[in-house]
């Protein structure tokens, strides 16, 4: 339609137009209703009615829990759920939504949420609320109260989690457990001393239970009180239990921290996110605060770091290039080699050599770590007349050995799919050229590789991206290392920068979730750059055909 | 072309009376030589895996004299292991892998249904993300994975760490990205004049989705379903963040925890793990090498 019409202007014709279009609408709705079977619809049901079951389960327990953003989310996902498969309307959607959910958020939300950790200090000592981090201060110094009386307990298990029953010496009678305080109780049995023996709904435990799960219940510390500086009671022998009391006094008005032996005040720091003292001293665990980028500004700044980080990066380029490159050659040169029809056995050379691409990847990986084992390995061993040869632990030989392992598991790809590409090469073309008075190599050069290339760039790309990311054959085979002892992160010669992110978010006993998803951002960045310049060639690629 | 090279060849073969061990060369004996050194290459490291499985007690010493012994030893001490629960390994492998890849065949399926069947508003822009998403596999946000399930876990313990239902849910959450565009493509093949008369017989959109397109998109199903299986067999990453007891572990996880640990000492009990781990996939990739290989040079997966 040339030009939007307004209602004046609709002739008699449109007028028509429109109702038969109206008409047929309809029709299609009438049909489509009319072929809903009822047991379609029963399925239909039966289905939202599982997934109703089990959000409405999951928003009593947010309900219960009073996480109200979560809680509002899953209503809400809910909801549009049931309208869009009762509406009748919205059929892309009732096709795309369930992928949709789990796309948007472990893809898509994933991401988003990297970024915001890239900007906390998240990791092995901030890794919770500052609540959390009060209370786990206050608990990890507690003593026991020197002239505390003994109360009388029974160690009682509801659902797996234990809980204390207690009697204290004026013959009151309360129940608690390390997330509830103590609370009294009225319906609890006892015996001829007064002693709370059970109570109903939990199971009182043995003397053999007791035993058997010691180290648990000396760990179970009950609060008095809502007030964690109340104090815990906490029983070493499963009959008594005592007072313990922090050594470190927190007050809420003030948020410091007061160790009450030595009389440090530790006042909160909100940009470590931790109390410190005001020599320095920082009380662990600290909690999670927002850094700005101060994440980035490590990476970047300081040198122990920011070495590493470009000898990684510029490691992962080279490691993605070197492998399609070598890949790509072997196999285009086997699939010249083989290409020719004269030649017996072609399908068994062809099942023999795609062998090492069926055998899953990450086992490739850990079978050639022992054949080219230095002290024991066969390479070294039977090959090399026993010598130690360091495939493994030099910074350029395991180098090396990374991309001979990557050429024995990547060529198979390259053959196959090069094989595919000379294929569907018309053959006219090479008579025509070879009639022209082309020679092999030039017929090759100039009409072959072309044409190839044009069918397989983009396969080169996706190869080139899967390895930048290729995560199981270093971390398998090298582990990264050799070391780089000078470096601040743990990071070695071989660690691409998705390695890099693995090792120094959860390898090793210092985790830092925050400086990982830094890393991980500059990944995203580079693949996205990478990913923008390589779209283009490609379409400059076609164009050429 | 094909008639044209018999009959030179065959011609040649009339000419020359005698064996012409030079001319044989140059035309294809050199072919073979490369042929056989290639295989050699690509064959030993399985073989050198198979010979050290059958090496009772064997350590990566003791490998390298190549099938010097055979017996099932290692097989047996492999199914024994206190610390090391490898049937558990491999059931769950094969639960999560199966889960997964119908998981994944279905969510795509449905997705690229509607992409190439129906016109809506997105349509365009929805397929171009997904084309862009597959640059950005999920391990790379594997840090906020892990704390997202930890999250998770603290509200509903079922599905958060240390759960496969969980692991599940990440993988499927890749699901869309990677093989949508590769269904798409093959729907797109499916002529819709057949969805036409399907509706004019009556069918609704869900009848004419499950029983009749879906069975002539078959074999692209199949392959979508054989890469994922494949891929999640082979994850590493997630799953050894998401999967903490022994237990619940994966093979890929288990595996490189074990001979990570004693890498030189058990290496026949390791390698004997390896071969059981590797027979069905491989069984399975060289059966249906045709259609994965196929579906890898259209789409690009791996």
């Amino acid at each position: 339609m040339p030009t939007p019409r307004t209602g004046r202007d609709r002739t008699a014709r449109d007028n028509s137009l429109v109702t038969q279009l109206r008409q047929s609408k309809r029709a299609g709705r009438i049909a489509e209703a009319a072929s809903v079977g009822i047991k379609t619809l029963l399925v239909k049901i039966l289905l939202l009615g599982i997934v109703d079951a089990i959000s409405v389960y999951a928003l009593f327990v947010l309900f219960l829990k009073q996480d109200w953003v979560v809680f509002g989310l899953v209503l809400a996902v809910t909801l549009i759920v049931n309208w869009i498969y009762f509406s009748k309307n919205a059929l892309p959607a009732k096709y795309l939504t369930p992928g949709l959910i789990f796309l948007v958020i472990f893809q898509i939300f994933v991401v988003g949420y990297s970024g915001y950790i890239a900007f906390t200090n998240y990791g092995t000592g901030h890794n919770s609320t500052r609540e959390d981090a009060v209370s786990s201060l206050i608990a990890s110094a507690q003593q026991r109260v020197p002239d505390s009386v003994a109360y009388d307990i029974t160690v009682i298990e509801q659902l797996g989690a234990y809980s204390l029953l207690v009697t204290d010496p004026d013959g009151r009678i309360s129940v608690g457990s390390a997330d509830a305080p103590l609370r009294e109780v009225t319906d609890a049995e006892t015996d001829a001393d007064g002693v709370a023996t059970a109570l109903p709904g939990y199971t009182s435990l043995k003397f053999s239970d007791i035993a058997a799960n010691q180290e648990v219940i000396a760990a179970l510390s009950v609060p008095l009180t809502d007030d964690p500086n109340e104090g815990v009671l906490r029983t070493p022998d499963g009959s008594k239990a005592y007072l313990y009391l922090s050594d470190l006094v927190y007050d809420e008005a003030a948020r410091t921290m007061t160790n009450t032996t030595t009389n440090v005040v530790y006042a909160e720091d909100r940009t470590v996110g931790a109390f410190a003292a005001e020599d320095g001293t920082e009380l662990r665990p600290g909690w999670k605060v927002e850094v700005g980028f101060d994440n980035f500004a490590r990476a970047f700044g300081t040198d122990s770091i920011r070495g590493p980080l470009i000898n990684v990066t510029l490691w992962t380029f080279a490691f993605a290039f070197l492998s399609v490159a070598t890949t790509f050659a072997l196999g285009l040169f086997l699939a010249l080699v083989f290409n020719d029809l004269r030649m017996r056995g072609r399908n068994v050379y062809r099942v023999v050599l795609i062998l090492p691409y069926a055998f899953p990847a990450f086992l490739s990986a850990l079978v050639w770590a022992g054949l080219l084992n230095p002290q024991f390995g066969f390479v070294n061993q039977v090959l090399f007349g026993g010598a130690e040869i360091p495939w493994l632990t030099n910074e350029w030989l395991a180098k090396f050995s990374i991309i001979f392992v990557n050429l024995w598991l990547g060529f198979p790809y390259m053959f196959l799919v090069c094989t595919g590409a000379l294929q569907s090469i018309p053959g006219e073309l090479q008579e025509a050229a070879t009639v022209d008075g082309a020679r092999p190599w030039q017929v090759f050069r100039l009409i072959k590789l072309p044409l190839l290339l044009v069918s397989v760039a983009p396969l080169l790309i996706s190869s080139f991206a899967f390895n930048f990311n290729n995560f199981n054959l270093i971390y398998m085979l090298t582990n990264g290392g050799p070391r780089d002892v000078t470096a601040g992160v743990n990071v070695g010669a071989t660690d691409i920068l998705i390695s890099m992110v693995y090792k120094v978010a959860f390898v090793g006993a210092n985790r830092d979730y925050g400086l990982a998803s830094a890393f991980s951002i500059i990944i995203f960045l580079l693949v996205a750059i990478v990913s923008i310049i390589s779209f283009r060639q490609t379409k400059a690629l076609e164009e050429l055909n | 072309m094909q008639v044209n090279n018999r009959e030179t060849s065959d011609r040649i073969v009339a000419r020359k009376s005698s064996f012409q061990f030079k001319r044989w060369f140059k035309a294809t004996g050199w072919r073979h030589l490369i042929g056989v050194f290639m295989a050699v290459f690509s064959a030993f490291p399985l073989v050198y895996v198979l010979s050290a499985a059958l090496q009772p007690g064997g350590t990566l010493i003791t490998a390298n004299g190549l099938f010097s012994e055979v017996s099932l030893g290692s097989f047996v001490t492999l199914f024994n292991l206190p610390q090391q629960p490898y049937a558990a390994w491999y059931g769950n492998t094969l639960i999560i892998g199966v889960i997964t890849s119908i998981g994944t065949v279905f969510l795509g399926a449905l997705a690229a249904y509607s992409f190439s069947r129906m016109r809506f508003f997105g349509r365009r822009g929805g397929l171009l993300t997904l084309v862009l998403l597959q640059m950005f596999p999920q391990l790379l946000a594997v840090v906020a994975i892990f704390l997202l399930l930890n999250g998770i876990s603290d509200i509903f313990p079922a599905i958060g760490l240390d759960s496969q239902v969980g692991l599940i849910m990440v993988y499927l959450g890749g699901a869309l990205g990677v093989n949508t565009y590769l269904m798409y493509g093959f729907f797109n093949t499916i002529p819709a004049s057949i969805d036409e008369a399907a509706k004019l017989d009556g069918a609704g959109h869900a009848r004419i989705f499950f029983t009749i397109i879906l069975r002539l998109v078959a074999p692209i199903l199949a392959v979508v379903g054989l890469l994922s299986f494949i891929g999640t067999t082979n994850e590493f990453v997630i799953a050894s963040i998401v999967l903490i007891s022994p237990e619940n572990q994966t093979l890929a996880v288990g595996l490189y925890q074990f001979v990570s640990q004693k890498f030189s000492t058990n290496y026949s009990v390791f390698a004997a793990g390896a071969v059981l781990a590797a027979l069905p996939v491989m069984a399975l990739f060289l059966w249906l090498q045709k259609y994965i290989v196929g579906g890898l040079t259209a789409g690009s997966v791996k």
